[in-house]
């Protein structure tokens, strides 16, 4: 087991996934020669060479139509966006073609594909490059909508999805490119779509969350330890599909929810999460699904401004009592 | 320093081999097998026929909205007969007789248009996307398949369909782009017929050729005469080669005119002439190419009569089959069945079989119409 950071793991399941099956190859902007924006794809140029690292013009749904072509002709595409907010610009290709070619086909072509980069809240990027991403696409039946919360599970998930027959939409975090964790070296390790991980165990409610809320939601449990509150912090990681049996199993043991999220709120993932929980264990709640979402405003560039937008620690901390206290 | 003209400059050409007055030009004429002459014509024939057939099923209600191609049997079949089987064909949404040379049964066109999914599923051989209706968007797809041909070293061509109005398509840009830059075997066949539902191509762009959009993106753009046959057949079998000799894309436009209706569901009195009509049906490329059989000697006698049969025995193979399982609504959504389908799915066979119980004694009410065949607007309901 290897300590490495997300970026590398990133870097490392691209590599290993390209060496095992000649039909993946990368495209997209500044991948190449640039090494990619936030440098996922580092020396990966130099490794396979430019037939299968693509730099291309920039132009996000020209490069997104292009991999879909590609994927239906049975290579693997694995497409990066700059930034998911880009992603707005492919969102035909990937909405009415790469969702629905296999559909439209008769299941004559699968478009195995996956479409990756960060995004999300990070640090001052204001408005139009902040945003949680994923709600736009896990809308869409065909897709699956994966967000890796740490390096183990973006080595383990993103070789998951470039293995998968579906499209797969893989949201990293600009803010978590950084981090460190433990990454098994085995080039067979991989972690299976679908599956939500217990990220701390607990008894009195559970706490939904991914990405940086993740992290947050962990301090919280620790202080909220201090004065007797169990939390359970429950990663879904996949998003589409969800992992029915942990993440009910979890509601159905501590009778309590809350989902903490960083994006704008109405109709994200929050809403999605605490209907699926009304849904399946109602009878099990002792209180209300709560939402902890960031304000249903643009991504304000200062950073106090920011600041007040995300759901901050004091915010998660006060809801959790309310629930705990119902 | 001085302001100076750059080299290269630009040339579009227009060609034309066969006119509506049926002058041929025999320098020009394309060595095409009297074989080939007849499987040509057969194929423009059967296209114009079936197209006349469907729009009179859709009329009765048996198959849904489709668009017809009568006017444009030679921009298709001339430039999808330089392919060969193994080459890929991707289709906009208007291109029945292409479909149906490339190999697709009569029955299976008729079960797409009623809705069926089977109807648009190619065969495992057969090189061919399935049709698409957001305008333009097959295209990057299609550069797609011409890069993966030359990853995987297919010896193949891609030839890639669409209209007038796609040409304003961002995605007409991004991929025309995309295939000069990385120089794909890829042709492609633009069907100028003059009107993208109610919009005149003068209202589409101010360009004097749509051909001349290729010269932008460094590669060869050619205007043929659409609707004469053996001019987009020179045309295309040039581009192909040139494609196939790693040469790059071309772009053809065929100048060519939508006789028809846009869709089943449009009515073009509303925003073009009779006589604009009338005009265009003395250019059919049907006409023109069956008086020049006629003097080869290649006709063949009752042949209408046997495709009539053709489409008949085939319209009965479609009406004979069984409605679509409801439960396969499921099918193709994913590459396997994710659990929250499995369950809606489950959901829905037990839904089923309890209104068939229930039901069992009952009149059902008469079908809904389909779509397109409505009569009704939401302000009239």
């Amino acid at each position: 087991m290897a300590v490495m950071t997300y970026r590398e793991a990133l870097n490392l399941a691209l590599r290993e996934e390209m060496h095992r099956d000649p039909r993946v190859f990368l495209i997209g902007e500044e991948i190449g020669l640039y090494d990619g924006a936030y440098k996922v794809t580092q020396g990966l140029l130099k490794e396979f060479g430019e037939r299968r690292v693509v730099d291309t013009p920039i132009c996000e749904s020209g490069f997104t139509g292009v991999a879909v072509g590609a994927a239906m002709l049975g290579l693997r595409p694995v497409v990066e966006m700059m930034t998911f907010n880009f992603s707005i610009l492919a969102l035909d290709q990937i909405v009415n073609s790469a969702a629905k070619l296999y559909y439209m086909s008769g299941g004559q072509y699968s478009v195995p594909m996956v479409i990756r980069g960060p995004g999300g809240p990070a640090h001052q990027l204001a408005a139009q490059h902040s945003q949680s991403m994923e709600v736009y696409f896990y809308h869409v039946p065909g897709l699956k909508v994966v967000r890796p919360s740490t390096p183990r599970d973006a080595k383990g998930l993103l070789k998951s999805a470039i293995r998968d027959d579906n499209p797969v939409i893989f949201i990293e975090a600009e803010t978590l490119y950084g981090i460190k964790g433990e990454v098994p070296d085995d080039p067979e390790f991989t972690i299976p779509l679908g599956k939500a991980e217990i990220r701390r165990e607990g008894t009195d409610v559970t706490v939904f969350a991914y990405m940086g809320m993740m992290y947050r939601a962990l301090e919280v449990a620790e202080e909220l330890a201090k004065e007797g509150i169990s939390c359970e912090v429950v990663d879904p990681r996949t998003l589409r599909p969800m992992d029915i049996e942990t993440m009910i199993g979890s509601v159905r043991k501590t009778h309590r929810a809350v989902v903490v999220e960083a994006g704008a709120g109405f109709a994200g993932m929050g809403s999605e999460i605490a209907a699926f929980v009304t849904e399946n264990a109602f009878d099990d709640l002792d209180a209300p699904v709560e939402r902890i979402t960031g304000a249903n405003a643009p991504m304000p560039y200062a950073k106090n401004l920011e600041q007040a937008k995300t759901p901050s620690k004091e915010k998660i901390i006060a809801t959790i009592r309310r629930v705990c206290s119902a | 320093m001085p302001r100076r003209v750059l080299d290269p400059q630009f040339v579009i050409e227009h060609l034309s081999i066969l006119d509506s007055d049926g002058n041929l030009d025999t320098a020009l004429e394309p060595d095409i097998a009297p074989a080939d002459l007849k499987r040509l014509y057969r194929a423009m024939l059967l296209g114009r026929r079936l197209d006349e057939r469907m729009v009179r099923l859709q009329r009765q209600g048996r198959i849904g909205t489709f668009a017809p191609i009568k006017g444009q049997e030679a921009s298709q079949m001339g430039s999808v007969f330089t392919l060969r089987p193994t080459d890929w064909m991707v289709p906009s949404f208007r291109e029945t007789a292409a479909m149906i040379y490339r190999g697709w049964p009569i029955e299976k066109v008729l079960l797409l248009f009623a809705g069926s999914l089977e109807g648009g599923r190619p065969a495992p051989d057969q090189h061919d996307l399935p049709i698409t209706v957001p305008v333009a968007t097959q295209l990057p797809h299609a550069v797609g398949l011409a890069y993966a041909a030359q990853y995987r070293e297919d010896n193949v061509v891609v030839m890639a369909y669409f209209g007038d109005g796609a040409t304003s398509e961002g995605d007409f840009h991004e991929a025309l782009n995309f295939a000069g830059v990385w120089h794909v075997p890829i042709v492609f066949v633009c069907q100028n017929n003059q009107w993208a539902i109610s919009v005149p191509i003068k209202k589409q762009t101010h360009s004097r050729t749509l051909a001349q959009k290729a010269l932008a993106y460094g590669f060869p753009g050619i205007q043929v005469d659409g609707n004469d046959v053996l001019a987009v057949y020179a045309a295309s079998r040039e581009a192909v080669e040139r494609a196939r000799a790693g040469e790059g894309p071309t772009l053809i436009e065929c100048v060519t005119y939508r006789l028809g209706v846009h869709t089943t569901a449009d009515d073009p009195t509303k925003y073009r002439s009779e006589e604009e009509v009338k005009a265009w049906e003395q250019k059919d490329p049907l006409t023109r190419f069956n008086a020049y059989l006629q003097k080869k000697n290649l006709l063949e006698e009752g042949l209408e009569e046997q495709i009539d049969a053709e489409i008949a025995a085939a319209v009965q193979r479609f009406e004979a089959m069984a409605a679509a399982d409801p439960l396969t609504i499921f099918d193709h959504v994913y590459a396997e069945l994710p659990p929250h389908l499995r369950a809606q799915k489950e959901e829905l066979r037990e839904r089923l079989e309890k209104d068939v119980e229930r039901r069992a004694d009952e009149e059902l009410p008469p079908p809904l119409p389909m779509r397109g065949q409505r009569k009704t607007s939401r302000w009239q309901n």
